[in-house]
C-alpha cells in the first residue's frame, strides 16, 4: 500500500511561501494513502488559476485544463473509469464565478468523485481581483471603491441543488481537512469540500488570524446533527458560513453510475469495443 | 407509368404530418423504392405550417425536386404555400373539412376527401395521418397489403383492436379518393421498384449507428436543432452497452465531459450545431493541446447566432478550421450521403485516436435530417484502430514521469490511460515538455509545436475527395460539399444537354486540405463553380487559399435557408459556364 509520500513528485509548486494550498496538497496525499489508493488509481483534475497547478504537484494521473471546467472533465474521467478515484480541484473563481453552472450540476448529478474547492476570496493569479467570494466592501483592483456585489454562499447553494456531501475546513488544520478528504473519497457520489486557503500576497483581510478568529468547528458544537439537511442550511445562514467541519452528508442516495440506466459496474475504459454482427445486424434492421 | 415522382404532405406543426409521412414513406422503402426526403419545419412545437416533401424513384436519387406531382393538404394554407410547386395535372388531396379551394393560375386536380371526418367517425381525428397516407398510396395504384403491413409494425404493440382500426383507416381514405378519381391515376402509377432491401434513415441515425459500431459509449451533449436525434438515438441504444448519453447544462460541458472521459480511455463524441460549436472552440484547443481524441458533430444550420436554426446552411466552415484561438492539429470531414455519414463517423473515430487530434464531424440540416435510402451497410468495414497506447510499462530507476508526449518521427506519441503503472505523466493545455510538465523554453516550445503539426503532415485519409469526372478538360468543375452532390448530378445531366461539359468534385476532407488532388481537377477545367449554402463563400475562399486559380472560381450561392433546387443549379452553372466574369454575373443578376 502506498504512504503519502509517494504522491509527492519531484515538482516544486510555484504558489508563494505561506500560501494556503500547500496544507492542501499534504491534506490530498494524506487522504490518498489513509483509504489505500496507489497513485495510478488516482486522477486529480484541475482547473486554472493558482490553485489549479495542483495536479502537477501530486504522483498521481492528473489534467490540468481549461478555465471553470474541472468538474465536466472529471465527470468524464470517472465516467469513463469508475475504478479510479477522481478528485477535481481549483479556486473560488474557477469553481464559483467561470464554473459555477458546472458546480451546481455536478451537485445535480451526483457523479462519485470529490471537489476540493481551495478557496482565498480572491483572482491570485491574475493578481488580485475580486471574487464571487470576496466579502462586500472588499477593496481589490477591479473594485477599488470596494466590491459592491453580494459575497457568494456556495455551500447553501450546494444544499439547495441537492448535494450530498458537503464539508469546509480551514487549510491550517491539516488533520480536519485530511479527515474530511477521506470521508470526501468514500463517501458515495459528489462531494464538496471548500477549503479556506489564505492568500497571503493578495487578500490582507481574510489572513490565517482572521480565520482563526471567525471559523466555528462543528465538533465543538453540541448535538450538532449533519445528517439534518434543514440544520445545516440554518447553521450555514446563521453563522454566514463561517463554519468547519462536515456540514451535511446524505448516505441514502446512490451515485449517478449507480442509478443511470444500463450503467456498466466494470470500468467501460477497459471493455471491448468491438460489436457483434448479430447486434449491428440488429441495430440495422430497425431501419428498413 | 412513371419510373418516379414528388409527394408533399402540409399541415400546422403537431397536426400529424410528420406520422403521415413516416408511414407512407416506409411502406414504400418496402417496396424498394429510393426516396429523398426533405422537412420544411419551424422552431416551435405546435402550429406554423410545416411540410414534408419525399421524392420517390425507381432509381437511386439524392435531390428534392423542382415540382410537385401530389400534394396532400391538411388546411387551405399549405394549398396556398405549395401548390405553385405541382406541374400542371398534378394531385391535390385536401380535408374536405375546410372547403379547400384551388387557387387561380393553379392547373391541378382536387380531391376532397373527408379526412378529419373519417377519422372522427372511426373513433378519434389522431387517425387524419392514416386516412391521407391510404388516400395517396392508392393514387400510385400499389397494392394496400405492404401498406398494411407498416400500419401493423407502427401499431403493433398497441394491441390488436388498434392496428384493426388504423387499417380500417387506410382502407377508407384509399376507397374514398379512388371513388372520387375513378381509379389510380395514369399519370402517377409507378413502375415497380427493385424489391431489394435498402434502410431508409436521416444523417443523424447512421450518425448515431456508426458511433455504437465505432464503439463509442459516452456521449454528452447539449440539445439543439438539428443535432439532437444523435443524441436521443444513442441514449435508446448505449445502455445495451453499459454506456450512456449525459445530457449537460450546456456545450462547453459536454465538449469538456467528452475530452474527459477519452482521456481516461472510452471512446467518446458529443454533437451540436454552430452555436453550440461557438462554445466548444476554447475546449478543442484543449484537446489539441493535449492531444485527446474527441469526436465532435457539426450539424450546420443557418448562422450567425440563433439565426435560421431549423433551416439548411453550411457556413460554419471557417469557424470549424480557424475558431480554435491558438494553432492545432485538427482534422475536419464533411460526409455526402447518408452511407458516408455512418462510415466517416468511424472513422472519425479512428483518426482521432490514430493522430490523437480533435476530429470534427461537418454535416449540414439537410444531410442530418432529410430521411433518404441508403444501401445496406456493411459490417465488414467496421474496423476499430485505437492508435499507439502502451501497457505494461516497465519499472524505471529514477523518478522520472513517463513521456507521453515523447518527441517521435511522425510526431504520435504514446498514449497511456490512467490506472497503468508506471505511467503516469502531467496533462496541461499549458506548452508542456515530454513528460506534460508546463514548460516555457523556446526551445521547447518550438520542439513540441513542430511535434504536433507533424502528426498531420503524413495524415493518411482514403478519398479527401469524391469524383465524377468524365470530361478531360471540361467547361466546368463544379465543387460542392455535403448534402448538395445529389441535386449538382441533376443538374449536370441537364447541362450536358445544352452541350456544356462538367465535372463535379465533392469535397470530403475540409481541413488539412487536400491540395494536390484539389489542384489536378482544377488545372482540367476551363472554368470552376463552387456552390455552396453560404453568404461569403467560405469553401471558394478554402480552395483560393490552398491552391489558387482566382480568376477560374465562380461562387454559386444559396443562403435563403433552403436547399438548392436541381433547376437553379442548372441556370446558375449554365450562366457561369460563359464568357462573364464574377462581377459581370452578378451585376447582371445571374448568380
Amino acid at each position: 500500500m502506498a504512504t503519502f509520500k509517494e504522491f509527492r513528485n519531484n515538482i516544486k509548486p510555484n504558489w508563494c511561501p505561506g500560501c494556503g494550498d500547500f496544507s492542501i496538497q499534504a491534506a490530498i496525499q494524506r487522504a490518498a494513502a489513509a483509504v489505500g489508493l496507489e497513485p495510478e488509481n488516482l486522477a486529480v483534475i484541475s482547473g486554472i488559476g493558482c490553485s489549479g497547478r495542483i495536479s502537477g504537484y501530486i504522483n498521481a494521473y492528473g489534467l490540468h485544463g481549461i478555465h471553470g471546467r474541472a468538474l465536466p472533465i472529471a465527470q468524464g474521467v470517472k465516467l469513463a473509469n469508475r475504478d479510479l478515484t477522481v478528485i477535481a480541484s481549483g479556486g473560488d473563481g474557477d469553481g464559483f464565478a467561470i464554473g459555477m453552472g458546472h458546480t451546481v450540476h455536478a451537485i445535480r448529478r451526483n457523479i462519485n468523485i470529490t471537489y476540493i474547492v481551495m478557496d482565498n476570496q480572491i483572482y491570485g493569479l491574475t493578481k488580485g481581483q475580486t471574487s464571487p467570494r470576496s466579502g462586500e466592501g472588499f477593496k481589490t483592483k477591479s473594485t477599488p471603491e470596494g466590491s459592491v456585489e453580494s459575497t457568494l454562499s456556495p455551500l447553501e447553494i450546494a444544499l439547495a441543488s441537492g448535494a450530498t456531501f458537503v464539508a469546509q475546513s480551514f487549510s491550517s488544520d491539516l488533520k480536519q481537512l485530511t479527515s474530511l478528504i477521506e470521508q470526501g473519497i468514500q463517501h458515495e457520489g459528489f462531494s464538496l469540500i471548500n477549503v479556506f486557503s489564505p492568500c497571503v500576497t493578495f487578500n490582507k483581510v481574510n489572513t490565517y488570524d482572521w480565520f482563526k478568529e471567525n471559523i466555528i468547528n462543528l465538533d465543538t458544537v453540541p448535538d450538532y446533527d449533519s445528517s439534518n439537511r434543514a440544520m445545516a442550511m440554518s447553521k450555514l445562514m446563521e453563522t454566514g458560513s463561517m463554519i468547519t467541519g462536515l456540514i451535511y452528508q446524505n448516505k441514502e442516495k446512490k451515485s449517478y453510475e449507480n442509478m443511470v440506466h444500463g450503467f456498466k459496474e466494470e470500468p467501460l475504459a477497459q471493455q471491448s469495443l468491438a460489436l457483434d454482427k448479430s447486434e449491428f445486424d440488429k441495430l440495422v434492421a430497425e431501419f428498413v | 407509368m412513371i419510373s418516379q415522382l414528388s409527394w408533399k404532405i402540409g399541415g400546422q406543426q403537431g397536426e400529424g404530418v410528420e406520422s403521415t409521412d413516416r408511414i407512407f414513406s416506409t411502406a414504400l422503402n418496402r417496396l424498394g423504392y429510393y426516396l429523398y426526403g426533405y422537412r420544411h419545419f419551424s422552431s416551435r412545437i405546435k402550429g406554423g405550417h410545416t411540410n414534408n416533401k419525399i421524392r420517390i424513384s425507381t432509381k437511386p436519387i439524392r435531390a428534392i425536386s423542382d415540382d410537385l406531382d401530389i400534394l396532400v393538404a391538411f388546411d387551405q394554407e399549405s394549398i396556398d404555400f405549395n401548390s405553385h410547386e405541382l406541374r400542371s395535372g398534378g394531385v391535390i388531396v385536401a380535408d374536405a373539412k375546410f372547403g379547400p379551394v384551388v387557387p387561380e393560375g393553379v392547373d391541378a386536380k382536387l380531391f376532397a376527401v373527408p379526412i378529419t371526418s373519417i377519422a372522427e367517425e372511426l373513433g378519434t381525428s389522431l387517425m387524419k395521418n392514416m386516412v391521407a397516407s391510404g388516400a395517396s398510396w392508392a393514387l400510385l395504384g400499389l397494392p394496400l397489403e405492404v401498406f398494411n403491413k407498416a400500419v401493423e409494425e407502427e401499431f403493433g404493440r398497441k394491441g390488436p383492436a388498434i392496428v384493426e382500426k388504423n387499417i380500417e383507416a387506410v382502407k377508407r381514405g384509399a376507397d374514398y379518393v379512388l371513388e372520387l378519381a375513378g381509379g389510380p391515376i395514369e399519370g402517377l402509377k409507378l413502375e415497380p421498384a427493385d424489391g431489394k432491401q435498402k434502410l431508409f434513415m436521416i444523417g443523424n441515425d447512421a450518425i448515431g449507428l456508426g458511433s455504437v459500431a465505432a464503439g463509442c459509449r459516452i456521449m454528452s451533449a447539449y440539445p439543439i436543432t438539428p443535432a439532437s436525434e444523435i443524441m436521443e438515438y444513442l441514449i435508446k441504444k448505449l445502455p445495451k452497452f453499459g454506456g450512456t448519453v449525459v445530457q449537460t447544462e450546456d456545450e462547453i460541458a459536454a465538449i469538456t465531459m467528452a475530452i474527459g472521459a477519452s482521456y481516461a480511455g472510452v471512446r467518446t463524441m458529443t454533437a451540436s450545431a454552430g452555436p453550440g460549436l461557438s462554445l466548444m472552440m476554447e475546449a478543442i484547443g484543449l484537446a489539441g493541446m493535449t492531444e485527446i481524441p474527441v469526436v465532435i458533430v457539426d450539424t450546420q444550420r443557418g448562422g450567425p447566432s440563433t439565426g435560421l436554426p431549423t433551416k439548411q446552411e453550411q457556413s460554419d466552415i471557417s469557424a470549424l478550421i480557424y475558431g480554435t484561438h491558438g494553432e492545432i492539429p485538427k482534422i475536419v470531414l464533411a460526409p455526402s450521403s447518408i452511407e458516408e455519414c455512418f462510415y466517416d463517423t468511424i472513422q472519425a473515430f479512428n483518426l482521432a485516436e490514430k493522430y490523437q487530434v480533435p476530429v470534427i464531424l461537418a454535416t449540414d440540416l439537410q444531410l442530418s435530417l432529410g430521411k433518404q435510402s441508403c444501401e445496406t451497410l456493411d459490417f465488414d468495414k467496421i474496423q476499430i484502430d485505437r492508435g499507439y497506447m502502451v501497457k505494461d510499462i516497465p519499472d524505471r530507476e529514477d523518478s522520472s514521469m513517463f513521456n507521453r508526449y515523447a518527441f517521435t518521427e511522425n510526431g504520435i506519441s504514446p498514449r497511456v490511460l490512467p490506472g497503468e503503472k508506471n505511467g503516469i505523466h502531467h496533462v496541461t493545455g499549458v506548452e508542456h515538455d515530454e513528460s506534460g510538465r508546463p514548460s516555457e523554453s523556446p526551445v521547447n516550445r518550438k520542439k513540441m509545436m513542430d511535434k504536433r503539426f507533424r502528426k498531420l503532415a503524413k495524415l493518411d485519409v482514403e478519398n479527401p475527395i469524391h469524383l465524377h469526372a468524365p470530361h478531360p478538360e471540361p467547361d466546368l468543375l463544379i465543387v460542392g460539399m455535403g448534402s448538395t452532390g445529389g441535386t449538382i448530378d441533376q443538374a449536370r445531366l441537364r447541362l450536358n444537354g445544352e452541350g456544356i461539359t462538367s465535372n463535379h468534385m465533392t469535397v470530403r476532407l475540409l481541413h488539412p486540405f487536400p491540395v494536390e488532388e484539389v489542384r489536378e481537377q482544377m488545372e482540367k477545367a476551363k472554368k470552376i463553380v463552387v456552390l455552396e449554402n453560404n453568404a461569403t463563400g467560405q469553401l471558394a475562399n478554402l480552395i483560393k487559399m490552398n491552391v489558387g486559380h482566382h480568376d477560374k472560381i465562380v461562387n454559386v450561392l444559396k443562403y435563403d435557408g433552403n436547399p438548392f433546387l436541381p433547376s437553379e443549379v442548372f441556370e446558375r452553372c449554365k450562366n457561369a459556364a460563359g464568357n462573364l466574369t464574377q462581377e459581370e454575373l452578378v451585376k447582371n443578376g445571374n448568380l
